[in-house]
């Protein structure tokens, strides 16, 4: 939408910033890590690091570590999805019934970012402590299938309920933002034409809100999959994420080249799955 | 509709209703806690994931615990500064990218939509694997977070400032010209002004992910200890309960800053309304 008049180069000159900042410190990154993914796994921070081209070390660490990979995208997939149901819920309410108060629920669903990340997931770990009301209240009704001999805390139960919780807010936002669009006559045009209310929202509702669906399974499922708070504070030591295997494989054992080749895998994984879902899905605009 | 249709329909109406504020209920259990701990007195009991019994105590001393506070104002200086710099230059991106027209457009925009789509622990590697290519690796600090934190605040400022540029009437921007405004001067009074909500709302959204972030900063943060850094490392020890005190300060300004702006906007809307 350019006005007439306005200068050529402009643009570009506003862009260069930006795009100069992604560059250096997102775009090269990549190569850095692509490269240190090939170095020599000898290599140390004494000795310095060599780009031997060692192909061997991805299926080094996928040998060592397919278990916690493949942990990572199920937890992420099974959070993705509690995200999806419950976000929908909340977002259609605030989207159709909610009235006056839309924006002031929109500004309680973000609410929950100011308080840190780290203290809303230890709060976790004090609500599903032993000591805690969810698990007295589990015990009670003899729901303890999904427990650990009676415990909650360092299952994968307390993982992905932790995960949901921490994402919750990235599915509902775009999720609103499509529901919000949809015009409420089509709906009520469904149910003038004997559609019942659930195959109204089925053939109406549901479709015209792919796009939100699309986009906030996207950005709950990618950092879902990297992450590993909720994994080392209210998981087991033997229920580990890939997220955990990297960190300390960079930071405690300083295997760059191990950790590198792992971050790459756990890139691609989620690039072949990202563009296999929006092909199905049918969406591209995502921005 | 007979009343029992109705009924039905006033049941199902309310109940997607109510169960949305469920899942909001749900979304503020764990910030009560938060609250509620920062009010803990645990005694000597070595399990500070229980309510032992109430106190002030963390409050008149929320410096106590050693390093705490030093963790917070190095993570409000990278916050601040971090969300100047992405605010001013992500919100110039937008600019060109709405206002301007130049070839590339497609790339630059997968480019800004790139870094949200990584996992953070693919992006916090990636970066330090080219501080220690670079032979930055020895000197992990200030710098190299806050170059961090610029990075991922980027595409978030510029997406919601794009947003909110191109939800803009173009007319107006049209009749100033048309009423012999030079560009400096159509910018500065009618697009620039027209934009602040969005470029306002980019800082306190950068600044809260700044604020907030670990993996990344963990990654990149050498010797320096921010505030997540210090819940993360004091979370293997045992919690002090003054990082509650921290979290329940940050939560009320937040608040308040969002809930004033909201009220701002409804007084301003009915004196248009009524005006």
């Amino acid at each position: 939408m350019a006005r007439p008049g306005s200068k050529r180069y402009t643009g570009y000159l506003l862009l260069a910033p930006g795009a100069i900042w992604l560059g250096l410190f997102f775009v090269i990154p990549f190569y850095s890590l692509v490269s240190a993914s090939l170095f020599d796994p000898n290599g140390s921070v004494l000795t310095g690091y060599h780009v031997t081209y060692h192909v061997a070390n991805f299926w080094n660490v996928i040998k060592a570590y397919h278990g916690e990979l493949w942990r990572s995208l199920w937890y992420a997939g099974l959070a993705t999805f509690i995200c999806l149901v419950i976000g929908y819920v909340l977002a259609y309410a605030i989207a159709f019934k909610a009235g006056a108060w839309r924006n002031l629920l929109l500004v309680l669903v973000i609410a929950p970012f100011f308080t840190s990340f780290l203290l809303r997931t230890l709060s976790w770990k004090l609500i599903l402590s032993d000591h805690g009301f969810v698990v007295s209240t589990l015990r009670n009704l003899h729901l303890t299938f999904f427990m650990h001999n009676g415990h909650l805390l360092n299952t994968w139960f307390a993982v992905v309920a932790g995960i949901v919780y921490n994402f919750l807010p990235f599915m509902v936002l775009p999720l609103y933002a499509s529901l919000e669009k949809i015009d409420g006559r089509l709906i009520e045009a469904a149910s003038d034409l004997y559609a019942n209310p659930f195959k109204a929202f089925f053939k109406v509702t549901w479709p015209l809100s792919l796009p939100g669906v699309v986009a906030g399974t996207l950005l709950t499922f990618i950092p879902a999959a990297g992450d590993y708070i909720n994994a080392q504070l209210l998981g087991s030591p033997s229920g580990r994420m890939v997220g955990n295997v990297i960190q300390s494989l960079f930071t405690t054992t300083q295997d760059y080249a191990g950790a590198g080749a792992l971050s790459v895998i756990l890139m691609a994984v989620i690039l072949v799955m990202v563009l296999v879902y929006i092909r199905r899905a049918g969406t591209e605009d995502l921005v | 509709m007979s009343p029992m249709a109705r009924a039905w329909r006033w049941f199902k109406e309310h109940l997607v209703l109510g169960l949305g504020l469920l899942v909001l209920v749900y979304m503020f259990v764990p910030i009560a806690v938060v609250v509620l701990m920062s009010f803990n007195n645990p005694g000597k009991s070595k399990n500070v994931y229980a309510f032992k019994s109430f106190t002030v105590h963390n409050w008149t001393h929320a410096c106590q615990p050693a390093g705490m506070c030093h963790s917070v104002v190095l993570s409000l200086g990278i916050g601040l500064l971090a969300t100047v710099i992405a605010t001013i230059i992500g919100s110039m991106a937008a600019f060109g990218m709405v206002r301007h027209e130049f070839a590339g457009r497609s790339l630059a925009n997968t480019v800004i939509f790139l870094p949200m789509a990584s996992p953070e622990i693919v992006m916090g590697s990636s970066l330090l694997a080219l501080f220690v290519a670079t032979g930055f690796g020895g000197h992990l600090g200030f710098w190299t977070i806050l170059i961090a934190h610029v990075m991922f605040c980027l595409s978030f400022v510029v997406v919601t400032v794009k947003a909110r540029l191109t939800g803009l009437d173009d007319n107006l921007e049209q009749a100033a010209m048309d009423l012999y405004a030079n560009e400096r001067e159509t910018f500065w009074r009618i697009t620039f002004p027209l934009a602040l909500p969005g470029i306002l709302g980019a800082a306190l959204l950068s600044f809260s992910l700044s604020f907030d972030d670990f993996i990344i900063t963990n990654l990149n943060a050498g010797q320096s200890t921010t505030f997540p850094m210090f819940v993360y490392g004091a979370a293997q020890r045992g919690v002090p309960m003054q990082v509650n005190v921290v979290g329940t300060v940050m939560f009320v300004i937040a608040i308040t800053v969002v809930l004033g702006n909201e009220i701002n906007n409804r007084r301003q809307a009915r004196a248009l309304a009524t005006g």
